[in-house]
């Protein structure tokens, strides 16, 4: 098959007529461009997305209390109730495979008025009152000092974590941070650490404007008893929290005398099943790729087919000359084959380096001009280079097939006859 | 070398059945250089068809150096095309793109005979034509006499066993026919054995043996006195 005999020949028919050949391989080319860059630009789309959604564990839901809609064991409906860290304790025996279970207090929020006093400084921040683990729901990297610990939640003690945006609305550029103290509602918390997120599209900013304090170190100062603003749960690897989110529901309706039946007394958000919800919109657009670049690679290799079906009638009387002289059909037929293929493969090749340099262009586009709301790196994976590369294998070993096959039909006698 | 027995060939033309072998017979010894004649239509190129495995008679024998050919597949045709047997077409048939050399190459590169032999070879059998100055010239870049040249060097090169030749001289001029005919001597002159579709009288004198064929049938079959062609060159 690799013999160089074989090879120049190909090159000779291919080259007999360049024109043809150029039109025929476009075909081809651009069907393999488009779909490259369909699948570029939806893992763009996907890159983009999933940029938003941050390191932040997927596999998460979040629970908070609302009043109740159904009345139930002589308690009227429309009664609030809150959560209390008994619920937390009692999740934990109940339901299995869950990693972390993060109780949380919230001061503060979007639009409230100051609540943060430093000297001469105030701002207006979110304050959490949070455990250890939450720093693992809701990634962040400390820059300076520690994140909370167990011995903060024991001892009650009075720090606080501090974003970074925090440090740049409270202190001096170069002012030192740790071991100071901000005053939070008229209570006095030592700084020990200062965090930083990875921006996470337009809550970027937000996300720097939060403190972390100890669970019960907030429930003390704020005067929350033993009660629990949320909860963010995360399920372990393997487990999907959708699947038992029901069942942690059932655990805190049953704490609070909730009716079974009552949909609403629990509020919750399943980032899980959002995150699903959009990783199955990414699948919908990768088989849309695929599906119109691998319809438009399909007019190509029809192309392909038509032209070697005419190359081969063109040579019909040398194919019948080679068979009186004792070429064995295979031969004819593998040449006609190795033709087809080669043509796509060229084409196909060209069309992949085309879109990557398009790719490239794209991305350097992008870096040149920031950011792009919901897109960035566009990008192909070597995987799918590899299917590509497959897919033209297989569609010039189908175009070549047919005019192979008619190749071999041809009578040495009768071609030979054609004048 | 050639052994016919009772050879029957018909084709069909729509409805109707046109019978144009009925019932041959008839053998070549090695080395013999026989011509076969007849007007077109008495079935001399579909005897030559038969004999070079193109086409299948409809029932009869056919030997060929002691093989039986019967009941071929197209790869064994081919396999045994190659091994018996050499072309020479009336119109030339060699390939438009490649160089003299590698047209005569063709017939040993389908026995897999690696390159440098091959055109040792090819070398060997143009030089032996007189054409080893030519070998590296595109066929349009030649003669009609020096096509037929190369044609013949390239039936050579695999050494058949019998060379088919088909009408060698109908598209070349008297001279170059001459030219043609001196060499197919004198490759019979060395021990081939070579049969040449012919309708013209002299050509057929050049050889040693005329079977004359009309309708079908075998009319005249005489050893004659060979003319040399050389005499006219």
């Amino acid at each position: 098959m690799f013999n160089k005999d074989r090879w120049k020949e190909i090159l000779e028919v291919l080259t007999s007529n360049w024109f043809r050949t150029v039109l025929t391989a476009f075909g081809v080319f651009w069907g393999i461009f488009i779909l490259i860059v369909l699948l570029s630009a939806g893992k763009g789309l996907e890159n983009g997305i999933m940029k938003d959604f941050g390191d932040i564990a997927t596999n998460t839901m979040f629970m908070w209390s609302r009043a109740t809609t159904k009345a139930h064991k002589g308690l009227p409906k429309g009664r609030s109730f809150l959560f209390k860290t008994e619920d937390v304790s009692s999740i934990k025996e109940q339901v299995p495979n869950l990693r972390f279970i993060s109780p949380r207090n919230q001061l503060g929020g979007f639009g409230d008025a100051n609540n943060v006093v430093r000297g001469l400084r105030t701002g207006a921040y979110n304050v959490y009152g949070d455990y250890p683990e939450i720093i693992k729901q809701d990634p962040m990297s400390i820059t300076q000092g520690r994140f909370l610990n167990y011995s903060d939640i024991e001892e009650k003690r009075k720090i606080a974590v501090i974003g970074d945006g925090v440090k740049t609305g409270l202190y001096d550029k170069d002012e030192d941070v740790l071991g100071t103290y901000i005053k939070i509602q008229g209570v006095n918390f030592m700084v020990v650490g200062v965090y930083k997120k990875k921006s996470n599209g337009g809550d970027g900013e937000e996300g720097q404007k939060q403190i972390f304090v100890p669970f019960t170190s907030f429930s003390q100062a704020f005067n929350r008893g033993n009660d629990v603003g949320w909860m963010a749960i995360t399920a372990k690897d393997g487990t999907s929290i959708t699947s038992i989110k029901n069942q942690i529901m059932d655990v805190v309706k049953e704490n609070h005398k909730v009716h079974p039946e009552d949909q609403r007394a629990v509020g919750h958000f399943d980032l899980y099943e959002q995150f699903n919800r959009v990783q199955s919109l990414f699948g919908a657009l990768r088989f849309v790729a695929y599906f119109v670049g691998i319809l438009v690679l399909l007019s190509g290799v029809i192309g392909v087919s038509n032209i070697m079906l005419i190359v081969v009638k063109e040579r019909t009387k040398e194919i019948g000359i080679r068979r009186a002289l004792g070429e064995d059909p295979w031969s004819i037929k593998i040449q006609i084959l190795i033709e087809s293929i080669f043509l796509t493969i060229i084409s196909g090749m060209a069309g992949i380096s085309f879109g990557a340099l398009v790719i490239y262009l794209i991305n350097t586009l992008l870096d040149m001009n920031g950011p792009v709301d919901m897109f960035a790196n566009p990008s192909v994976s070597l995987g799918v280079v590899i299917a590509a590369l497959l897919i033209l294998i297989v569609s010039g070993l189908l175009a070549g097939f047919i005019p192979a096959q008619s190749a071999i039909k041809i009578k040495p006698i009768e071609a030979l006859r054609t004048e | 070398m050639i052994e016919i027995n009772n050879l029957h060939k018909s084709y069909k033309m729509g409805s109707n059945s046109l019978h144009v072998l009925k019932g041959l017979n008839f053998s070549i010894k090695e080395g013999e250089l026989v011509a076969i004649m007849g007007s077109s239509g008495s079935g001399k190129s579909t005897l030559l068809n038969i004999l070079g495995m193109l086409d299948e008679a409809d029932s009869g024998e056919y030997t060929l150096d002691g093989v039986p050919i019967k009941n071929l597949n197209e790869t064994k045709a081919a396999k045994y095309r190659n091994k018996f047997l050499g072309f020479i077409f009336q119109s030339f048939n060699l390939i438009n793109y490649k160089s003299a050399m590698e047209n005569v190459a063709l017939p040993l590169y389908y026995q897999k005979v690696p390159r440098k032999q091959r055109e040792e070879k090819a070398i060997k059998y143009l030089s032996q034509v007189g054409l080893k100055e030519w070998a590296h010239h595109l066929p349009n870049e030649l003669s009609g006499g020096q096509k037929q040249r190369v044609a013949i060097a390239r039936a050579m090169a695999a050494e058949p066993k019998v060379l088919l030749a088909d009408e060698p001289t109908g598209a070349l001029d008297s001279k170059t026919s001459y030219e043609v005919m001196d060499l197919i001597q004198n490759i019979n002159d060395q021990g081939n054995t070579i049969l040449v579709v012919t309708h013209e009288e002299d050509i057929a004198h050049m050889c040693k043996r005329i079977v004359h064929l009309k309708d079908g049938v075998i009319v005249e079959d005489k050893t004659v006195d060979q003319v040399r062609a050389s005499q006219y060159v």
